[in-house]
């Protein structure tokens, strides 16, 4: 048996989620005395091969294709290689990418995909732990068949850093052009501000709980009290209150403030992504059971609008 | 030119619950349109309403309560919804999206629309599958996670290229331009061949609210109940090889001191820890 994890890169890096998902995929294939093998499919693929020969990899294939991703690349290589290894497990990133193509790698190879895994486990059969409703509960999934296609949340693994001894094999894959119907053309940065929230020593960040547009200016009042700088999770820069550049999150900015207090945001994981490096994590929110009070020092389970004008009253 | 919305119904949890077997307590639930859906149904109806001759279909899946949900995507400005449903749906506790996939392409094929929308996922099961998994059983284009979308319909030259190569190409081919939006800020630009699926991200628009004349006419238009029958599935297309085995709690992982009292004496508690570390002195 073999568990396979395909590698994730992007305008010439290799992510970080790469050397998580060797540490999950090796973890998952000793459960069931199982070969490890790693894919990497395009980009400088005999130097990320390199580099993905660490610790614990019994193999990695390195398949030419484009130098950035293409869902349609990605599925043709993967068919194939999958044809030879014929792997138990494959281990996707639950990144933007991974769901691009994971749901129809698993729909042509006919095997049954679970997404975004926190734990795996292998007991006579492969369970499955995975979040539902925003974090509030988890779920166990067992998957009853003997292959299967699962996508791993970044950052639940450690990174496995330890180079290793893996044998290194090109992987030859035919590529049917006509089958590829996109095309990547560029890419493109967020447009930015005036206001770099990567370099705040304090932010007040603001969530959805604040409710209404005009309601802003209560955390406003508070991080000029403050001198901090006003961040936002995504609800709230969808909405066009803020612009995308005050965004933290795994699509907006990764920050790492001395103080980073969180208002009205109940911590779902792609923002928690963004904000967990901060040294002193504060939340405010009325749901004692949100998630963001799993990685805050200090909480207040109350309501904001009562909290908040009395903290500003605190530095007036 | 024809557009699909295939939306859900999502099951949205009380901030205080309690579970029951594999699922949250009913006393603690209400129903609403999956908010990433709600992106997608806006973004049909402006291309409906900036490009002539365009029909936007939605359809779910999901038993009789869902229909006030998908109304309201009539209410907004789609022409007719499909609803499919079997009971045997009600005993799943969560729906692979293997097998909404199935039932929505089956949907899709009926329909043969040059466009499909859905969200990029769905806020309860959040599993972000469907649209992906859709479009390879539809052998169509696809791109997930679509924050920006352009179309540019080539009627003319996919006739021209029909005549080239000998094959039939779809009347109303073309191309749509697309942003994905990457981890980290950075949007990806690609070009689609149609027909395509693309899962759409919230953001892309500002969905409007349904006025009173819409949520009126939304009453008159066309919903149309299928069953595995209707569309040509036999009982296997439920088949999963997906069993949900447990709902809890997770433990919190949290060791946050939390500050109790009248949000005057909490406020003033914070207050005196921020000032120790220096902040707003």
């Amino acid at each position: 048996m073999t568990v396979l994890a395909v590698a994730e890169h992007r305008r010439g890096e290799l992510r970080d989620v790469s050397k998580q998902l060797v540490t999950a995929g090796r973890e998952l294939a000793d459960e069931t005395e199982a070969a490890f093998h790693v894919a990497v499919v395009g980009g400088p693929d005999k130097e990320y091969g390199e580099r993905m020969n660490r610790e614990g990899v019994d193999v990695v294939h390195t398949i030419e294709g484009c130098a950035e991703f293409n869902h349609d690349v990605y599925v043709q290589s993967l068919e194939q290689l999958a044809d030879v290894v014929d792997p138990s497990v494959i281990l996707v990133p639950h990144s933007v990418n991974g769901m691009d193509y994971a749901p129809a790698l698993a729909s042509r190879l006919d095997r049954p995909l679970v997404t975004d895994a926190v734990e795996l486990a292998h007991d006579g059969g492969l369970t499955v732990t995975r979040e539902l409703y925003g974090s509030k509960v988890e779920t166990t999934i067992n998957v009853h068949a003997d292959r299967a296609v699962l996508t791993v949340r970044p950052g639940e693994w450690p990174a496995t850093d330890e180079s290793g001894d893996a044998t290194v094999e090109a992987f030859d894959a035919t590529i049917d052009e006509s089958r590829v119907r996109s095309t990547v053309t560029g890419f493109e940065e967020a447009a930015s501000g005036d206001v770099d929230i990567t370099d705040a020593d304090v932010l007040v960040s603001v969530g959805r709980g604040i409710e209404e547009e005009e309601n802003l200016d209560l955390v406003r009042d508070l991080a000029d009290a403050l001198g901090a700088t006003l961040s936002a999770s995504r609800p709230i820069v969808d909405n066009g209150w803020l612009p995308a550049d005050r965004q933290v999150g795994q699509s907006g900015k990764v920050v790492t403030p001395d103080v980073y207090i969180a208002i009205g945001i109940s911590g779902a994981v792609q923002h928690v992504a963004g904000m967990k490096g901060a040294d002193t994590i504060v939340a405010i929110n009325k749901d004692p059971n949100a998630p963001i009070f799993d990685i805050a020092d200090y909480g207040i389970v109350d309501d904001l609008f009562d909290v908040v004008p009395a903290l500003t009253e605190e530095f007036r | 030119m024809k557009i699909l919305v295939t939306v859900k119904e999502v099951t949205v949890v009380d901030d205080e619950f309690e579970i029951g077997g594999l699922s949250i307590d009913d006393r603690y639930v209400t129903y609403d349109l999956n908010e990433w859906d709600e992106y997608a149904v806006e973004e049909a109806v402006t291309i409906a309403e900036d490009i002539e001759d365009v029909e936007v279909v939605t359809a779910t899946i999901g038993p009789e309560r869902a229909e006030e949900t998908i109304r309201q995507a009539l209410a907004k400005g789609a022409d007719r919804a499909v609803r499919v449903w079997d009971d045997r749906l009600a005993e799943a506790s969560m729906l692979d999206p293997a097998t909404k996939a199935h039932l929505l392409a089956a949907v899709a094929e009926e329909e043969d629309p040059d466009l499909v929308l859905t969200g990029v996922q769905s806020g309860d099961d959040s599993l972000g599958a469907t649209g992906v998994s859709m479009a390879e059983r539809l052998d169509m284009g696809w791109a997930a996670v679509v924050n920006s979308l352009d179309l540019e319909r080539e009627s003319e030259r996919s006739e021209d290229s029909e005549r080239a190569s000998g094959e039939t190409a779809s009347s109303d081919a073309g191309v749509a331009h697309v942003h994905r939006e990457l981890e980290g800020g950075v949007d990806e630009i690609t070009d689609v061949e149609l027909p395509a699926v693309l899962t759409i991200q919230t953001g892309i628009n500002d969905p409007r609210y349904a006025s009173l004349r819409g949520i009126r006419q939304a009453q008159s238009k066309d919903l149309a109940v299928k069953s595995l029958d209707d569309l040509g599935l036999g009982p296997d297309a439920l088949d999963s090889p997906i069993e949900q085995t447990a709902l809890y709690e997770p433990e919190t992982e949290g060791d946050a001191t939390l500050f109790e009292g009248s949000a005057g004496e909490t406020a003033g508690e914070l207050a005196g820890l921020l000032r120790e570390t220096g902040v707003g002195q």
